[in-house]
């Protein structure tokens, strides 16, 4: 079976280059990158879905047509490719609105977890025990002593 | 049965609605839900048949709604629905009139009567589990029914965690048990149990984890006095019929056919002396009554589990008599105790003073219910404690096992235990204290001591309708032979060893009363002084565990870097896919060749498409950045027209022409150069990881292509298209029909995008305000009377006019493209691309408010409705009778025009076509007006 060596270039070149931009800090750059990439990857379906023939159109042509199926899908992609695209643009530009620039910076909350790996702490949702029992609800609840520990005559009386 | 369970899941549905209406008065009507299946369900229980339900649910799962009431499962029944209703009867005067947490609590709580129901009524173990796990969730929310108090989240969550634990491992044992036996029913499983086989043993452990958690035995006890936490109501009902019961149930269901194995009883019966002698040890020393209480509940699941476990045909009998016993008396005591809190304003003993003349009702109710406790005749406690004495007595004579006599003394010990601290309760309650200051109590409704008055008045009722409950009972000792003698339940036996075993509990256990001092003396000095091991520190140790594996595991891989999760995918690409292909390559036979190119157009393309690429990675500039992928995006295009995927090429320069002007619209904001920093070696490492995976990608492409073995299936859509498309577009007609799922899925996808861009932007959650409207007389007939918006410096005439001229022909060709989508290139998405640019030149033209003019609509509006058209078009066909998005063809005569030739998959198109016009307006609006705004404000503020 033979490929056509010109669009396998092409898939290559599209994709190393959108790697190299999306692993970028700019987030305009990125999506670049990421817009360079999803041409990438449509050219990829089309050509792994076999040979260039006529378009998929019933009837058009009497040649074998090329595989309709991958083009659904990369249609669908480009589109997708759009919307995230726009989406990116907002946080972008949010992104410098907000912080005079448009570099994804690195998780503050994610940081305080690993703090809290290094420091052997549990997260911060995690209570920790206390020996008091727990009150009932309308109750203020009293001397709930499970023990007779704060009893200086050592029993109830 | 499914009624009655479906009553009380419409019950608690509408309970919210009821609270509202009625505040605490609506438990009255919730009450009546179980009090009609009680009263539904006995006449059932006493004519003594097995009354069966089956109802398909997932069958290939052996998941069905079955239910049968039963030997065991009747008793329970009633125990579940009497006690429900009358504990929310109870309700109704426990709280607080317009308590506004009400609502959800008067929900939760017959739901969860109504999940207890159909737990002891489940024959299908699936469905047992289910129900299992729906009163572990309910009973989460009602122990943390107040959830600002830190204690009652940690009760709610220990209760959770542990009982959750058990049902999981249940849920195991369950599995294992219906594939040995092959049936999913409970009843079947028992009737023929499988071989005891060591997968067998291994499930019927597991399934008992279960029970065992459930009933709160040791080491699994400390959630239950946690669990107190929770109302006084939900306590009753928790401690006395419900949940902690499950597992007592579970025990009894399955020792008919397990008891023999070697370890079932000396586990269980151990256990449960254990539990039984831990919990009143600890309820001997608590100040609180419902702690108390609790601990003492913990003791008689303790003694329950064990008869519960021996199986042999008087324990069965006498094991049931002591749940229903237990749950009359210890139901009662927890209504009291919820009355003393009412109306005393606390629970300490050492406050309580004199309430015997001050709550004569209560008190008598106490003493009855503390009578059937302790084993005091004539109370139905008593005559359940002989029975099991007697059962116990018989134990070696029937089983064959030689520890009877240690079981009847631990159960003896236990029992002292349990008189001393039910004198405790009583006294610690009740009694005048001399050196305590008498309570000032708050009186209180009658009503308000009804439910527990009648719960005693059944203890005494019960004690002396012994042969009536045998005749009920003895049916759940059917399943095991004879034994030694009959089991009669009944007030008078003569004299024999469970009567002087009684006795001597009774003498034991008021002794132990009395010396209560010194013993709690003793006991303080034992478990200060010996290392006594802790249950409860032993799970906050485990969970602690969990807490910081989970945390050391999150630090470690959640790194928070977008380039590190980058890089990680890109390693894994590299790695996985990329040695597959080494060995790919190197396996290769020579069938694979490579063309220079199929068209020599293609070759200069390409040419054109890397160099683009390469330069838009070094550019430095933004806009020059775009500029090149844009070069990119066409190139791509005429790729796909040469490979013979005109829709794709299509929708690929739309798609391209309408993200560069996006990418235009945003970055005259953004600096003109990406980043003042110089290149760093940083750059080289991505340039190198860039290379790796364009190589790896790149061979992939290669080796999918040329080593294709099975025939596609996309040249098959060619028939359906035309047979059940109604078109001749395979693309096209694969998007709107034969994989329209895939395309609705996407349609939301970008009505998220949409409404990201537009909210991150307007940061408003109304979309309407945003758009402004044309004052209706105020020029509107004028041609292009929204340009005035824009500074003359910046008009450009003939733009202006030409976008006039061409805006509705353009809009008409992209209805035109939506509808030929069927036969030619095009289709919704091409079309509604062809309308989102025409807008997109009219903002370029005028601003935001050409814009508007142009479209005086809300883009939320548009994406919705777009949304909507397509979900209706694919459910609509169901209603007909077809399935969810399927498309008629329906040739409609139009006389001397013809036929019109309508396929209702048009319809979902039109919903394409309207949302992406929605995402194109909120884009335009939100990056092109929105930020104008913006510029307008800032430019406002620094006067400008």
């Amino acid at each position: 079976m033979s490929v056509d060596l010109a669009l396998i270039v092409a898939i290559g070149v599209l994709v190393a280059c959108g790697t190299t931009l999306v692993l970028e800090r700019s987030l305009s750059r990125i999506l670049v990158g990421f817009v360079l990439l999803s041409n990438g990857v449509n050219l990829f379906f089309i050509v792994a879905s076999g040979p260039p023939g006529a378009a998929p159109i019933v009837g058009a042509s009497d040649e074998r047509m090329a595989d309709p199926l991958p083009q659904a899908m990369a249609l669908t992609a480009i589109v997708i490719t759009l919307g995230v695209t726009a989406f990116g643009l907002a946080l972008a530009y949010r992104t410098w609105q907000l912080e005079g620039h448009d570099d994804v910076q690195d998780d503050v909350e994610d940081a305080l977890v690993i703090r809290r790996a290094e420091r052997d702490d549990t997260s911060a949702s995690f209570d920790e025990v206390d020996a008091s029992l727990p009150e009932e609800e309308g109750a203020d609840l009293p001397r709930v002593e499970d023990d007779v520990t704060q009893e200086p005559d050592g029993g109830p009386r | 049965m499914i009624t009655l369970l479906t009553a009380h899941l419409v019950a608690a549905a509408g309970a919210p609605a009821l609270v509202r209406l009625l505040d605490r008065r609506a438990f009255l009507v919730l009450a009546l839900v179980p009090a009609a299946s009680f009263a539904w369900l006995l006449p059932q229980v006493t004519d003594r048949d097995v009354v069966r339900q089956d109802v398909a649910w997932v069958p290939g799962l052996g998941l069905d709604i079955s239910l049968r009431l039963g030997e065991i499962s009747g008793p329970f029944s009633l125990l579940v629905t009497g006690v429900g209703a009358l504990v929310l009867f109870y309700c109704g005067w426990y709280f607080k009139p317009g308590d506004t947490e009400l609502w959800r609590f008067g929900a939760v709580f017959t739901a969860f009567a109504g999940a207890m129901l159909g737990l002891v009524l489940s024959d299908n173990v699936y469905l047992l589990y289910v129900f299992w796990e729906l009163t572990t969730v309910l009973s989460y929310l009602l122990v943390g029914h107040n959830p600002e108090r830190r204690a009652n989240r940690r009760a709610a969550m220990n209760a959770l965690l542990v009982t959750t634990l058990g049902g999981l491992a249940m849920l195991a044992g369950l599995v294992i048990l219906h594939l040995t036996s092959g049936s999913p029913l409970l009843s079947e499983i028992v009737a023929d149990p499988p071989e005891p086989t060591t997968a067998v043993q291994v499930a019927v452990a597991l399934a008992l984890v279960g029970a065992v958690s459930k009933s709160a035995l040791v080491p699994f006890h400390f959630w239950l006095p946690g669990a107190m936490a929770a109302p006084t109501p939900v306590s009753a009902y928790l401690h006395a019929a419900a949940m902690v019961k499950a597992g007592i149930f579970l025990v009894a269901v399955l020792a008919p056919a397990f008891a023999d194995l070697a370890w079932w009883r000396p586990v269980l019966v151990t256990l449960g002396l254990v539990t039984m002698v831990v919990g009143g040890l600890r309820a001997l020393r608590q100040y609180d009554v419902k702690l108390l209480l609790a601990y003492g509940t913990v003791s008689q699941l303790g003694f329950l589990t064990l008869v519960a476990s021996i199986g042999t045909r008087s324990a069965a009998v006498a094991g049931l008599a002591m749940v229903v016993a237990h749950a009359l008396f210890k139901s009662t005591l927890f209504l009291v105790v919820g009355i003393i809190d009412r109306s005393a304003g606390t629970r300490d003993l050492r406050d309580l003073s004199g309430l015997w003349r001050l709550l004569p009702w209560p008190f008598a109710a106490a003493v009855v219910a503390g009578a059937s406790m302790a084993g005091i005749p004539p109370t139905f406690g008593f005559v359940a404690k002989e029975a099991v004495l007697a059962s116990v007595e018989d134990l070696g004579a029937d089983t064959g096992a030689g520890w009877g006599a240690v079981a009847l003394a631990g159960i003896v010990v236990g029992t002292i235990l349990t008189v001393a601290y039910t004198a405790r309760f009583v006294w610690g309650a009740f009694a005048t204290k001399a050196d305590v200051p008498a309570c000032d109590i708050v009186r209180r409704s009658p009503w308000f001591v009804v439910a527990p008055v009648v719960l005693a008045a059944a203890s005494i009722v019960a004690g002396f309708s012994g042969p009536w409950f045998t005749s009920i009972l003895a049916r759940a000792g059917q399943a095991y032979p004879a034994g030694a003698h009959e089991l009669e339940l009944t007030l008078w036996h003569g004299v024999n060893l469970p009567l002087l075993l009684s006795l001597t509990t009774l003498v034991l256990g008021v002794a132990l009363f009395v010396a209560r001092r010194p013993v709690a003396a003793l006991q303080h000095a034992m478990t200060d002084r010996l290392p006594m091991p802790d249950a409860e520190q032993a799970y906050y140790a485990a969970v602690r565990g969990v807490e910081r594996v989970s945390i050391e595991l999150t630090g470690r891989v959640q790194r928070g870097s977008l380039p590190f999760y980058l890089g990680t995918i890109i390693v894994v690409l590299a790695l996985v896919p990329g040695s597959m292909l080494v060995r790919a390559f190197a396996l290769n036979d020579g069938e694979m060749r490579l063309d220079l190119a199929d068209r020599p157009a293609q070759v200069v393309v390409v040419a054109l498409v890397v160099a683009a690429a390469i330069a838009a990675v070094r550019s430095r500039r933004r806009l020059r950045a775009v500029l090149l992928v844009g070069v990119t995006g066409y190139g791509t295009a005429v790729l796909f027209v040469l490979h013979g995927a005109p829709d794709l090429a299509l929708t690929q320069v739309l798609v391209e022409t309408f993200l560069l002007v996006t990418f235009v619209l945003v970055l005259r904001r953004l600096p003109p150069f990406f980043s003042e920093r110089p290149f760093t070696a940083d750059r080289w490492i991505r340039v190198t990881a860039g290379v790796v995976v364009g190589g790896v990608v790149a061979g992939l492409a290669l080796l999918t292509a040329t080593s294709r073995t099975a025939e596609p299936i996309g040249p098959q859509f060619a028939e359906p298209t035309v047979s059940y498309g109604g078109g001749y577009n395979i693309v096209n007609i694969t998007l709107v029909d034969i994989r329209a799922w895939d395309t609705l899925g996407e349609l939301s996808v970008l009505v998220v995008a949409a409404t990201g861009v537009a909210s991150l932007i307007h940061l408003l959650t109304d979309r309407a305000e945003r758009i402004t409207r044309v004052p209706a007389g105020s020029g509107s007939q004028r041609w292009l009377q929204r340009v005035e918006a824009v500074r003359s410096a910046r008009r450009s005439v003939v733009f202006e006019v030409v976008t006039r001229l061409v805006f509705h022909a353009v809009i008409m060709y992209s209805i035109y493209l939506m509808l030929v989508g069927h036969y030619e290139p095009g289709g919704g998405f091409a079309g509604g691309l062809i309308a989102g640019l025409a807008l997109m030149v009219r903002y370029l033209v005028g601003g935001r408010q050409e814009l508007d003019a142009a479209a005086p609509v809300d883009a939320g509006l548009v994406l919705g409705l777009g949304l909507a058209v397509a979900a209706l078009a694919g459910l609509l066909p169901t209603l007909l009778g077809g399935g969810v998005l399927q498309s008629a063809i329906i040739d409609i005569p139009l006389g001397p025009f013809g036929e019109l030739h309508l396929v209702t998959s048009v319809f979902f198109d039109i919903g394409v076509y309207l949302v992406v016009i929605g995402l194109a307006l909120d884009v335009l609006r939100s990056l092109g007006g929105g930020i104008d705004q913006h510029v307008a404000d800032e430019d406002r503020a620094v006067g400008v």
